[in-house]
Protein backbone atom coordinates (compact mmCIF):
# COMPACT_ATOMS: atom_id res chain seq x y z
CA UNK A 1 0.00 0.00 0.00
CA UNK A 2 2.80 2.25 0.76
CA UNK A 3 4.26 1.66 -2.42
CA UNK A 4 1.10 2.72 -4.25
CA UNK A 5 0.89 5.83 -2.47
CA UNK A 6 3.88 6.77 -3.35
CA UNK A 7 2.48 7.06 -6.91
CA UNK A 8 -1.13 8.67 -5.82
CA UNK A 9 -0.61 10.66 -2.87
CA UNK A 10 -0.54 13.79 -4.98
CA UNK A 11 -3.99 12.97 -6.32
CA UNK A 12 -4.93 12.09 -2.39
CA UNK A 13 -3.08 15.28 -1.24
CA UNK A 14 -5.32 17.14 -3.54
CA UNK A 15 -8.91 15.67 -3.71
CA UNK A 16 -8.95 15.24 0.34
CA UNK A 17 -7.71 18.17 1.13
CA UNK A 18 -9.06 21.31 -1.44
CA UNK A 19 -12.48 20.61 -0.71
CA UNK A 20 -12.26 21.33 3.14
CA UNK A 21 -9.61 24.15 2.94
CA UNK A 22 -12.47 25.24 0.01
CA UNK A 23 -15.06 24.62 3.20
CA UNK A 24 -12.63 26.08 5.55
CA UNK A 25 -12.75 28.95 3.69
CA UNK A 26 -16.32 29.72 2.25
CA UNK A 27 -18.02 29.05 5.41
CA UNK A 28 -15.46 30.65 7.78
CA UNK A 29 -14.98 33.67 5.97
CA UNK A 30 -18.77 34.23 4.21
CA UNK A 31 -20.61 32.88 6.80
CA UNK A 32 -18.16 33.85 9.28
CA UNK A 33 -19.19 37.14 8.59
CA UNK A 34 -22.66 36.58 9.89
CA UNK A 35 -21.97 34.62 12.87
CA UNK A 36 -18.93 37.12 14.43
CA UNK A 37 -21.04 39.87 14.14
CA UNK A 38 -23.13 37.86 16.90
CA UNK A 39 -19.75 37.21 18.73
CA UNK A 40 -21.75 34.78 20.74
CA UNK A 41 -19.26 31.84 20.03
CA UNK A 42 -16.24 34.37 21.48
CA UNK A 43 -14.10 32.96 18.93
CA UNK A 44 -13.73 33.85 14.75
CA UNK A 45 -16.48 31.59 13.12
CA UNK A 46 -13.66 29.99 10.85
CA UNK A 47 -11.03 29.44 13.91
CA UNK A 48 -14.19 27.71 15.48
CA UNK A 49 -15.21 25.17 12.72
CA UNK A 50 -12.00 24.84 11.97
CA UNK A 51 -10.40 22.24 13.66
CA UNK A 52 -14.42 20.93 13.19
CA UNK A 53 -13.36 20.48 9.54
CA UNK A 54 -10.22 19.20 10.36
CA UNK A 55 -11.83 16.06 12.37
CA UNK A 56 -14.21 15.42 10.24
CA UNK A 57 -12.01 15.07 6.98
CA UNK A 58 -10.33 12.69 9.07
CA UNK A 59 -13.47 10.80 9.69
CA UNK A 60 -14.51 10.57 5.82
CA UNK A 61 -11.16 9.43 4.70
CA UNK A 62 -11.29 7.22 7.26
CA UNK A 63 -14.08 5.58 6.57
CA UNK A 64 -14.44 6.11 2.63
CA UNK A 65 -10.97 4.13 2.48
CA UNK A 66 -11.91 1.69 4.52
CA UNK A 67 -15.09 0.75 2.46
CA UNK A 68 -14.33 0.85 -1.25
CA UNK A 69 -10.47 -0.30 -1.36
CA UNK A 70 -11.02 -2.98 1.00
CA UNK A 71 -13.64 -4.08 -0.75
CA UNK A 72 -11.99 -4.54 -4.09
CA UNK A 73 -9.20 -6.41 -2.23
CA UNK A 74 -11.19 -8.95 -1.13
CA UNK A 75 -13.83 -9.21 -4.27
CA UNK A 76 -12.93 -7.31 -7.14
CA UNK A 77 -8.99 -7.72 -7.27
CA UNK A 78 -8.47 -10.05 -4.48
CA UNK A 79 -4.82 -9.06 -3.78
CA UNK A 80 -5.86 -10.11 -0.09
CA UNK A 81 -6.26 -13.56 -1.42
CA UNK A 82 -3.19 -12.99 -2.99
CA UNK A 83 -1.64 -11.69 0.25
CA UNK A 84 -2.53 -14.76 2.35
CA UNK A 85 -0.99 -17.18 -0.12
CA UNK A 86 2.20 -16.11 1.83
CA UNK A 87 3.53 -16.37 5.03
CA UNK A 88 0.79 -13.36 5.97
CA UNK A 89 -2.07 -14.31 7.98
CA UNK A 90 -5.37 -12.58 7.91
CA UNK A 91 -4.51 -10.89 11.26
CA UNK A 92 -1.42 -8.87 9.58
CA UNK A 93 -3.15 -8.20 6.71
CA UNK A 94 -5.68 -6.51 9.12
CA UNK A 95 -2.46 -4.62 10.82
CA UNK A 96 -1.14 -3.31 7.45
CA UNK A 97 -4.26 -1.96 6.42
CA UNK A 98 -4.95 -0.54 9.75
CA UNK A 99 -1.40 1.42 9.79
CA UNK A 100 -1.69 2.61 6.20
CA UNK A 101 -5.05 3.98 7.59
CA UNK A 102 -3.08 5.96 10.07
CA UNK A 103 -0.69 7.08 7.34
CA UNK A 104 -3.26 8.23 4.61
CA UNK A 105 -5.58 10.57 6.94
CA UNK A 106 -1.91 11.72 8.79
CA UNK A 107 -1.08 13.82 5.49
CA UNK A 108 -4.25 15.76 4.96
CA UNK A 109 -4.64 16.48 8.87
CA UNK A 110 -1.43 18.06 8.58
CA UNK A 111 -2.01 20.16 5.51
CA UNK A 112 -5.20 21.08 6.60
CA UNK A 113 -3.47 22.03 10.00
CA UNK A 114 -0.81 24.13 8.13
CA UNK A 115 -3.40 25.96 6.42
CA UNK A 116 -5.43 26.64 9.55
CA UNK A 117 -1.98 27.95 10.77
CA UNK A 118 -1.59 30.40 7.68
CA UNK A 119 -5.48 31.64 8.55
CA UNK A 120 -4.35 32.53 12.14
CA UNK A 121 -7.34 29.71 13.46
CA UNK A 122 -4.18 27.53 15.60
CA UNK A 123 -4.31 30.30 19.24
CA UNK A 124 -1.89 27.64 21.01
CA UNK A 125 1.10 25.57 20.32
CA UNK A 126 -1.31 22.55 21.58
CA UNK A 127 -3.15 22.48 17.92
CA UNK A 128 -0.05 20.64 16.74
CA UNK A 129 -2.01 17.15 19.18
CA UNK A 130 -4.95 17.47 16.07
CA UNK A 131 -2.42 14.97 14.59
CA UNK A 132 -2.15 12.42 17.53
CA UNK A 133 -5.87 12.91 17.73
CA UNK A 134 -7.11 12.47 13.89
CA UNK A 135 -5.39 8.96 14.33
CA UNK A 136 -7.18 8.28 17.26
CA UNK A 137 -10.48 8.69 15.51
CA UNK A 138 -8.66 6.80 12.46
CA UNK A 139 -8.55 4.24 14.57
CA UNK A 140 -11.95 4.44 16.02
CA UNK A 141 -13.70 4.57 12.80
CA UNK A 142 -11.71 2.55 10.64
CA UNK A 143 -11.81 -0.59 12.69
CA UNK A 144 -15.63 -1.05 12.66
CA UNK A 145 -15.59 0.13 9.10
CA UNK A 146 -13.40 -2.22 8.05
CA UNK A 147 -14.99 -5.28 10.05
CA UNK A 148 -18.32 -4.62 8.27
CA UNK A 149 -16.84 -4.37 4.94
CA UNK A 150 -15.12 -7.93 5.45
CA UNK A 151 -18.62 -9.07 6.34
CA UNK A 152 -20.66 -7.99 2.91
CA UNK A 153 -19.99 -8.84 -0.20
CA UNK A 154 -21.81 -6.15 -2.72
CA UNK A 155 -20.95 -2.24 -2.35
CA UNK A 156 -24.74 -1.60 -2.73
CA UNK A 157 -24.92 -0.37 0.98
CA UNK A 158 -21.41 1.74 1.02
CA UNK A 159 -23.36 4.58 -0.71
CA UNK A 160 -26.21 4.52 1.79
CA UNK A 161 -23.77 4.40 4.76
CA UNK A 162 -21.91 6.89 3.50
CA UNK A 163 -24.86 9.48 2.74
CA UNK A 164 -26.84 8.37 5.87
CA UNK A 165 -24.91 7.94 8.13
CA UNK A 166 -21.12 9.51 7.92
CA UNK A 167 -22.82 12.72 6.11
CA UNK A 168 -25.23 13.66 8.64
CA UNK A 169 -22.27 12.64 11.70
CA UNK A 170 -20.20 15.52 9.97
CA UNK A 171 -23.30 17.72 10.60
CA UNK A 172 -24.36 16.72 14.19
CA UNK A 173 -20.87 16.15 15.33
CA UNK A 174 -20.02 20.08 16.57
CA UNK A 175 -18.41 21.07 13.24
CA UNK A 176 -20.32 24.05 12.55
CA UNK A 177 -22.46 24.56 15.39
CA UNK A 178 -22.40 23.48 19.09
CA UNK A 179 -24.60 20.19 19.99
CA UNK A 180 -25.54 22.54 22.93
CA UNK A 181 -27.75 24.12 19.89
CA UNK A 182 -29.87 20.72 19.00
CA UNK A 183 -32.91 19.00 20.82
CA UNK A 184 -32.05 16.76 23.64
CA UNK A 185 -33.25 13.37 21.22
CA UNK A 186 -30.81 14.84 18.69
CA UNK A 187 -28.20 15.22 20.77
CA UNK A 188 -27.60 11.92 22.01
CA UNK A 189 -26.68 10.91 18.29
CA UNK A 190 -23.64 13.50 18.19
CA UNK A 191 -22.64 11.83 21.89
CA UNK A 192 -22.23 8.51 20.77
CA UNK A 193 -20.13 9.36 17.45
CA UNK A 194 -16.53 9.29 17.53
CA UNK A 195 -16.72 12.21 15.95
CA UNK A 196 -18.33 14.81 17.95
CA UNK A 197 -15.53 13.03 20.70
CA UNK A 198 -12.58 14.22 18.27
CA UNK A 199 -14.11 17.55 17.97
CA UNK A 200 -14.25 18.43 21.09
CA UNK A 201 -10.66 17.39 21.59
CA UNK A 202 -9.39 19.41 18.65
CA UNK A 203 -11.06 22.25 19.35
CA UNK A 204 -9.71 22.32 22.89
CA UNK A 205 -6.10 21.56 21.07
CA UNK A 206 -5.81 24.86 18.96
CA UNK A 207 -8.41 27.11 20.87
CA UNK A 208 -8.01 26.48 24.63
CA UNK A 209 -11.92 25.75 24.80
CA UNK A 210 -12.13 23.19 27.70
CA UNK A 211 -13.86 19.79 25.99
CA UNK A 212 -17.27 18.82 27.10
CA UNK A 213 -16.09 16.26 28.90
CA UNK A 214 -12.79 15.74 30.63
CA UNK A 215 -9.80 15.36 28.14
CA UNK A 216 -9.68 11.79 29.07
CA UNK A 217 -12.85 10.59 29.10
CA UNK A 218 -13.09 11.39 25.15
CA UNK A 219 -10.11 9.30 24.96
CA UNK A 220 -11.21 7.25 26.30
CA UNK A 221 -14.46 6.50 24.45
CA UNK A 222 -11.67 6.86 21.18
CA UNK A 223 -10.31 3.86 22.68
CA UNK A 224 -12.93 1.81 23.20
CA UNK A 225 -14.07 2.17 19.37
CA UNK A 226 -10.59 1.54 18.48
CA UNK A 227 -10.20 -1.86 20.06
CA UNK A 228 -13.69 -2.79 20.03
CA UNK A 229 -13.66 -1.92 16.08
CA UNK A 230 -10.15 -3.90 15.54
CA UNK A 231 -11.25 -6.82 17.19
CA UNK A 232 -14.38 -7.43 14.98
CA UNK A 233 -12.42 -6.24 12.24
CA UNK A 234 -9.59 -9.25 13.28
CA UNK A 235 -12.32 -11.79 13.63
CA UNK A 236 -13.83 -10.90 10.13
CA UNK A 237 -10.88 -10.52 8.15
CA UNK A 238 -9.82 -14.21 9.68
CA UNK A 239 -12.96 -15.48 8.83
CA UNK A 240 -13.31 -14.11 5.16
CA UNK A 241 -9.91 -14.99 4.30
CA UNK A 242 -9.42 -18.40 6.41
CA UNK A 243 -12.42 -20.82 6.19
CA UNK B 1 9.44 -44.77 -1.39
CA UNK B 2 13.03 -43.89 0.21
CA UNK B 3 12.20 -40.10 0.34
CA UNK B 4 9.71 -38.22 2.55
CA UNK B 5 7.03 -37.51 0.29
CA UNK B 6 6.66 -33.20 0.17
CA UNK B 7 2.72 -33.49 0.50
CA UNK B 8 1.40 -36.52 2.51
CA UNK B 9 -2.49 -36.93 3.27
CA UNK B 10 -4.37 -39.67 4.04
CA UNK B 11 -8.34 -39.79 4.22
CA UNK B 12 -8.36 -35.81 3.76
CA UNK B 13 -11.91 -34.65 4.07
CA UNK B 14 -13.13 -30.84 3.36
CA UNK B 15 -16.71 -29.97 4.27
CA UNK B 16 -18.61 -26.78 4.42
CA UNK B 17 -21.28 -27.20 6.21
CA UNK B 18 -23.78 -30.06 4.62
CA UNK B 19 -21.64 -30.59 1.36
CA UNK B 20 -18.68 -32.29 1.27
CA UNK B 21 -16.11 -31.11 -1.21
CA UNK B 22 -13.08 -33.69 -1.15
CA UNK B 23 -14.12 -36.61 0.75
CA UNK B 24 -11.03 -38.64 2.04
CA UNK B 25 -8.20 -38.70 -0.46
CA UNK B 26 -4.80 -40.47 0.18
CA UNK B 27 -2.25 -38.30 -2.13
CA UNK B 28 1.80 -38.76 -1.91
CA UNK B 29 3.89 -36.61 -3.50
CA UNK B 30 7.09 -36.97 -4.09
CA UNK B 31 10.13 -34.06 -4.30
CA UNK B 32 10.75 -33.81 -8.20
CA UNK B 33 7.85 -34.87 -9.66
CA UNK B 34 4.99 -32.65 -11.57
CA UNK B 35 1.94 -34.10 -9.67
CA UNK B 36 -1.70 -33.58 -11.21
CA UNK B 37 -5.62 -33.67 -9.85
CA UNK B 38 -7.25 -34.15 -12.87
CA UNK B 39 -11.29 -33.87 -12.74
CA UNK B 40 -14.37 -31.33 -14.13
CA UNK B 41 -15.21 -28.57 -12.36
CA UNK B 42 -16.47 -29.34 -8.90
CA UNK B 43 -14.56 -32.53 -8.43
CA UNK B 44 -12.93 -30.98 -5.14
CA UNK B 45 -9.60 -30.14 -6.67
CA UNK B 46 -9.60 -26.52 -6.11
CA UNK B 47 -10.82 -27.36 -1.97
CA UNK B 48 -7.54 -29.70 -2.41
CA UNK B 49 -5.52 -27.30 -3.82
CA UNK B 50 -6.43 -24.58 -0.49
CA UNK B 51 -5.98 -26.98 2.02
CA UNK B 52 -2.56 -28.50 0.66
CA UNK B 53 -1.22 -24.52 0.31
CA UNK B 54 -2.61 -23.97 3.78
CA UNK B 55 -5.12 -21.52 3.44
CA UNK B 56 -8.11 -23.92 4.07
CA UNK B 57 -8.22 -26.50 7.46
CA UNK B 58 -8.87 -29.90 6.71
CA UNK B 59 -12.52 -30.81 8.23
CA UNK B 60 -10.98 -34.48 8.80
CA UNK B 61 -7.91 -36.36 7.63
CA UNK B 62 -4.39 -36.24 7.99
CA UNK B 63 -2.39 -33.86 5.55
CA UNK B 64 1.43 -33.11 5.96
CA UNK B 65 3.22 -30.71 3.57
CA UNK B 66 7.12 -30.38 3.80
CA UNK B 67 6.90 -32.53 6.35
CA UNK B 68 4.97 -30.27 8.81
CA UNK B 69 0.85 -29.45 9.88
CA UNK B 70 -0.63 -26.84 8.01
CA UNK B 71 -3.09 -26.13 11.16
CA UNK B 72 -0.02 -25.82 13.23
CA UNK B 73 2.87 -23.97 10.98
CA UNK B 74 0.50 -22.38 7.90
CA UNK B 75 2.88 -19.08 7.90
CA UNK B 76 6.08 -21.40 7.95
CA UNK B 77 4.93 -24.17 5.15
CA UNK B 78 3.63 -20.85 2.99
CA UNK B 79 6.79 -19.24 3.21
CA UNK B 80 8.65 -22.36 1.26
CA UNK B 81 5.91 -23.17 -0.58
CA UNK B 82 4.45 -20.87 -4.53
CA UNK B 83 0.99 -20.81 -5.33
CA UNK B 84 -0.63 -19.64 -8.51
CA UNK B 85 -4.31 -19.59 -7.68
CA UNK B 86 -6.72 -19.61 -9.98
CA UNK B 87 -8.61 -16.34 -10.07
CA UNK B 88 -6.31 -13.65 -11.00
CA UNK B 89 -5.08 -11.67 -7.08
CA UNK B 90 -2.43 -9.30 -8.53
CA UNK B 91 -2.91 -5.77 -7.21
CA UNK B 92 -3.66 -3.30 -9.91
CA UNK B 93 -2.32 -0.45 -7.88
CA UNK B 94 1.54 -1.93 -8.57
CA UNK B 95 3.52 -2.07 -11.30
CA UNK B 96 4.45 -5.50 -12.80
CA UNK B 97 7.37 -5.06 -10.91
CA UNK B 98 6.16 -4.33 -7.80
CA UNK B 99 3.80 -6.83 -7.58
CA UNK B 100 6.98 -9.35 -7.35
CA UNK B 101 9.27 -7.25 -5.18
CA UNK B 102 6.33 -6.18 -2.66
CA UNK B 103 5.19 -9.77 -2.43
CA UNK B 104 8.81 -10.45 -1.85
CA UNK B 105 9.07 -8.47 1.03
CA UNK B 106 5.75 -10.99 2.46
CA UNK B 107 8.55 -13.55 2.59
CA UNK B 108 10.95 -11.51 4.43
CA UNK B 109 13.15 -11.35 1.14
CA UNK B 110 15.54 -7.84 1.81
CA UNK B 111 14.42 -5.47 -0.99
CA UNK B 112 18.18 -5.71 -2.75
CA UNK B 113 17.46 -9.21 -3.20
CA UNK B 114 13.86 -8.76 -4.26
CA UNK B 115 14.90 -6.52 -6.84
CA UNK B 116 17.26 -8.80 -8.22
CA UNK B 117 14.91 -11.85 -8.16
CA UNK B 118 12.35 -9.95 -9.76
CA UNK B 119 14.16 -9.44 -12.29
CA UNK B 120 15.15 -12.68 -13.25
CA UNK B 121 11.76 -13.34 -12.42
CA UNK B 122 10.40 -11.22 -15.47
CA UNK B 123 12.93 -12.54 -17.85
CA UNK B 124 11.82 -16.04 -16.48
CA UNK B 125 8.26 -15.49 -17.87
CA UNK B 126 9.68 -13.09 -20.77
CA UNK B 127 7.45 -10.01 -18.88
CA UNK B 128 10.66 -8.17 -18.86
CA UNK B 129 9.68 -5.36 -21.30
CA UNK B 130 6.42 -4.87 -19.37
CA UNK B 131 7.62 -4.27 -16.15
CA UNK B 132 7.13 -0.78 -15.12
CA UNK B 133 3.20 -0.76 -16.46
CA UNK B 134 0.25 -1.44 -14.87
CA UNK B 135 -1.40 -4.74 -14.20
CA UNK B 136 -4.65 -3.23 -16.02
CA UNK B 137 -3.78 -3.37 -19.49
CA UNK B 138 -2.12 -6.51 -19.63
CA UNK B 139 -3.44 -9.51 -21.75
CA UNK B 140 -5.33 -12.89 -19.83
CA UNK B 141 -1.76 -14.85 -20.37
CA UNK B 142 0.44 -11.96 -19.10
CA UNK B 143 -1.72 -11.75 -15.99
CA UNK B 144 -1.09 -15.37 -15.71
CA UNK B 145 2.29 -15.54 -16.35
CA UNK B 146 3.17 -12.67 -14.19
CA UNK B 147 1.05 -14.88 -11.25
CA UNK B 148 3.50 -17.81 -11.73
CA UNK B 149 6.51 -15.45 -11.17
CA UNK B 150 4.97 -14.10 -7.89
CA UNK B 151 4.32 -17.66 -7.33
CA UNK B 152 8.36 -18.24 -7.66
CA UNK B 153 9.34 -15.71 -5.81
CA UNK B 154 10.60 -17.15 -2.69
CA UNK B 155 12.35 -19.92 -5.03
CA UNK B 156 9.88 -22.61 -3.31
CA UNK B 157 10.36 -26.38 -3.35
CA UNK B 158 6.93 -27.34 -4.47
CA UNK B 159 4.49 -25.04 -6.81
CA UNK B 160 0.71 -25.02 -6.70
CA UNK B 161 -0.79 -24.32 -9.95
CA UNK B 162 -4.89 -24.11 -9.56
CA UNK B 163 -5.96 -24.07 -13.11
CA UNK B 164 -3.44 -22.48 -14.42
CA UNK B 165 -4.59 -22.11 -18.26
CA UNK B 166 -8.10 -22.24 -17.46
CA UNK B 167 -9.77 -18.70 -19.94
CA UNK B 168 -6.13 -18.34 -21.87
CA UNK B 169 -6.36 -18.73 -26.04
CA UNK B 170 -4.32 -22.07 -27.33
CA UNK B 171 -0.73 -19.59 -27.68
CA UNK B 172 -1.09 -18.30 -24.21
CA UNK B 173 -1.50 -21.86 -23.06
CA UNK B 174 1.26 -23.04 -25.10
CA UNK B 175 3.95 -20.43 -23.60
CA UNK B 176 2.72 -20.72 -19.91
CA UNK B 177 2.85 -24.93 -20.34
CA UNK B 178 6.60 -24.25 -21.84
CA UNK B 179 7.65 -22.34 -18.91
CA UNK B 180 6.28 -24.55 -16.09
CA UNK B 181 8.18 -27.61 -18.33
CA UNK B 182 11.35 -25.41 -17.92
CA UNK B 183 10.71 -25.52 -14.42
CA UNK B 184 9.81 -29.00 -13.81
CA UNK B 185 13.37 -30.03 -15.54
CA UNK B 186 15.02 -27.69 -12.66
CA UNK B 187 13.82 -30.02 -10.16
CA UNK B 188 10.70 -27.48 -8.66
CA UNK B 189 8.12 -29.95 -7.48
CA UNK B 190 4.76 -28.78 -9.27
CA UNK B 191 1.12 -29.79 -8.20
CA UNK B 192 -1.30 -28.64 -11.00
CA UNK B 193 -4.91 -28.96 -11.30
CA UNK B 194 -6.44 -29.43 -14.62
CA UNK B 195 -9.88 -29.97 -16.21
CA UNK B 196 -7.87 -30.47 -19.78
CA UNK B 197 -6.51 -33.95 -20.72
CA UNK B 198 -4.17 -32.11 -22.86
CA UNK B 199 -2.45 -30.36 -20.13
CA UNK B 200 -2.42 -33.48 -17.41
CA UNK B 201 -0.75 -35.40 -19.98
CA UNK B 202 1.72 -32.69 -21.58
CA UNK B 203 3.19 -31.67 -17.49
CA UNK B 204 2.52 -34.27 -15.51
CA UNK B 205 4.38 -37.32 -14.42
CA UNK B 206 1.60 -38.72 -12.29
CA UNK B 207 -1.71 -37.75 -11.82
CA UNK B 208 -5.19 -38.70 -9.85
CA UNK B 209 -8.23 -38.41 -11.29
CA UNK B 210 -10.98 -36.61 -9.02
CA UNK B 211 -14.75 -36.86 -9.57
CA UNK B 212 -17.17 -35.92 -6.77
CA UNK B 213 -14.51 -35.07 -4.10
CA UNK B 214 -13.27 -38.74 -4.58
CA UNK B 215 -10.26 -40.26 -5.95
CA UNK B 216 -11.30 -42.77 -8.80
CA UNK B 217 -8.13 -43.24 -10.51
CA UNK B 218 -3.83 -43.17 -9.78
CA UNK B 219 -0.73 -43.55 -11.86
CA UNK B 220 1.27 -41.92 -14.80
CA UNK B 221 -0.89 -40.72 -17.98
CA UNK B 222 0.75 -43.33 -19.51
CA UNK B 223 -0.75 -45.95 -17.23
CA UNK B 224 -4.16 -44.73 -17.22
CA UNK B 225 -5.02 -45.00 -20.59
CA UNK B 226 -3.26 -48.53 -21.10
CA UNK B 227 -5.36 -49.89 -17.96
CA UNK B 228 -8.63 -47.77 -18.10
CA UNK B 229 -8.87 -47.68 -22.30
CA UNK B 230 -7.78 -49.26 -25.25
CA UNK B 231 -4.91 -47.81 -27.34
CA UNK B 232 -7.42 -45.98 -30.25
CA UNK B 233 -11.01 -44.88 -30.20
CA UNK B 234 -13.05 -44.87 -33.72
CA UNK B 235 -15.37 -41.80 -33.47
CA UNK B 236 -19.12 -42.14 -35.12
CA UNK B 237 -21.17 -39.75 -35.81
CA UNK B 238 -24.18 -40.19 -38.10
CA UNK B 239 -25.84 -36.64 -38.60
CA UNK B 240 -28.95 -36.35 -36.56
CA UNK B 241 -30.09 -39.47 -35.88
CA UNK B 242 -30.91 -40.80 -32.68
CA UNK B 243 -27.64 -42.79 -31.89
CA UNK B 244 -29.06 -46.08 -29.04
CA UNK B 245 -30.19 -48.31 -32.28
CA UNK B 246 -26.32 -48.16 -34.12
CA UNK B 247 -25.44 -48.79 -30.55
CA UNK B 248 -26.61 -52.47 -30.90
CA UNK B 249 -25.73 -52.69 -34.41
CA UNK B 250 -22.31 -51.96 -33.55
CA UNK B 251 -22.32 -54.76 -30.84
CA UNK B 252 -19.07 -56.92 -31.10
CA UNK B 253 -16.99 -54.48 -33.16
CA UNK B 254 -13.87 -53.35 -30.44
CA UNK B 255 -13.59 -54.17 -27.29
CA UNK B 256 -16.80 -51.98 -25.76
CA UNK B 257 -18.57 -48.86 -27.06
CA UNK B 258 -19.99 -45.72 -25.40
CA UNK B 259 -22.70 -43.23 -26.12
CA UNK B 260 -22.14 -39.41 -26.03
CA UNK B 261 -24.81 -37.03 -27.02
CA UNK B 262 -23.58 -36.49 -30.63
CA UNK B 263 -21.34 -39.72 -31.31
CA UNK B 264 -20.63 -43.06 -30.76
CA UNK B 265 -16.92 -43.84 -29.56
CA UNK B 266 -16.02 -47.63 -30.15
CA UNK B 267 -13.20 -48.62 -28.25
CA UNK B 268 -10.36 -50.94 -29.73
CA UNK B 269 -6.67 -51.78 -30.01
CA UNK B 270 -6.98 -51.71 -33.85
CA UNK B 271 -8.68 -48.45 -35.10
CA UNK B 272 -8.41 -48.66 -38.85
CA UNK B 273 -9.61 -52.76 -38.79
CA UNK B 274 -12.52 -51.33 -36.61
CA UNK B 275 -13.79 -48.89 -38.76
CA UNK B 276 -13.57 -51.44 -41.76
CA UNK B 277 -15.69 -54.19 -39.84
CA UNK B 278 -18.15 -50.79 -39.71
CA UNK B 279 -18.59 -50.30 -42.84
CA UNK B 280 -18.46 -54.18 -43.51
CA UNK B 281 -21.86 -53.90 -41.81
CA UNK B 282 -23.36 -51.66 -43.93
CA UNK B 283 -23.60 -48.61 -40.86
CA UNK B 284 -22.68 -45.24 -43.21
CA UNK B 285 -21.72 -42.97 -39.98
CA UNK B 286 -21.63 -39.08 -41.34
CA UNK B 287 -18.20 -38.75 -39.75
CA UNK B 288 -15.58 -40.94 -38.30
CA UNK B 289 -12.48 -40.47 -36.73
CA UNK B 290 -9.93 -42.71 -35.68
CA UNK B 291 -7.63 -41.51 -32.73
CA UNK B 292 -5.36 -42.76 -30.22
CA UNK B 293 -7.12 -42.70 -26.39
CA UNK B 294 -6.44 -40.03 -23.94
CA UNK B 295 -6.86 -39.16 -20.82
CA UNK B 296 -10.57 -37.88 -21.42
CA UNK B 297 -11.59 -41.63 -22.19
CA UNK B 298 -10.13 -42.81 -19.25
CA UNK B 299 -12.15 -40.29 -17.32
CA UNK B 300 -15.42 -40.95 -19.28
CA UNK B 301 -14.93 -44.76 -18.35
CA UNK B 302 -14.52 -44.23 -14.78
CA UNK B 303 -17.21 -41.75 -14.15
CA UNK B 304 -19.56 -42.41 -17.56
CA UNK B 305 -19.23 -38.78 -17.85
CA UNK B 306 -16.93 -36.09 -20.29
CA UNK B 307 -14.25 -33.74 -18.30
CA UNK B 308 -15.59 -30.88 -19.76
CA UNK B 309 -19.41 -30.25 -19.26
Amino acid sequence: MLVSVRRTWRGQVLSSFVQPVLILLGMGLTVGGFVDRGGALGVPYLDYIAPGLLASTVAQIAVAESMWPVMGAFMWNRAYHGMIASPLRPVDILRGQSAYMLLRTALPAASFLLVMTAFGAVHSAWGIAVLPIGALLTASLSGVILAYTASITSDNMFALLFRFLVIPMTLFAGVFFPVAALPLAVRWAAYVSPLWHAVELCRFATLGQPSALPVAAHVGYLLVWAVAGYELARRRFIKRLGD
Amino acid sequence: MGVEPLIHARGLVKRFGKFTAVDGIDVDVAPGEAFGFLGPNGAGKSSTMRMVGCVSPPTAGTLRILGLDPVRDGPAIRGRIGVCPQQDCLDPELTVAENLTVYARYFGIPRRVARDRAAELLDFVQLTDRARDRVEPLSGGMKRRLTIARALVNEPELVLLDEPTTGLDPQARHLVWERLFRLKQRGVTLVLTTHYMDEAEQLCDRLVVMDAGRIVAEGSPRELIDKYSTREVVELRFGGDPLEPYLERLAGIGDRSELLPDRILVYTDDGDAALAQVHARQLSPGSTLVRRSSLEDVFLHLTGRTLVD
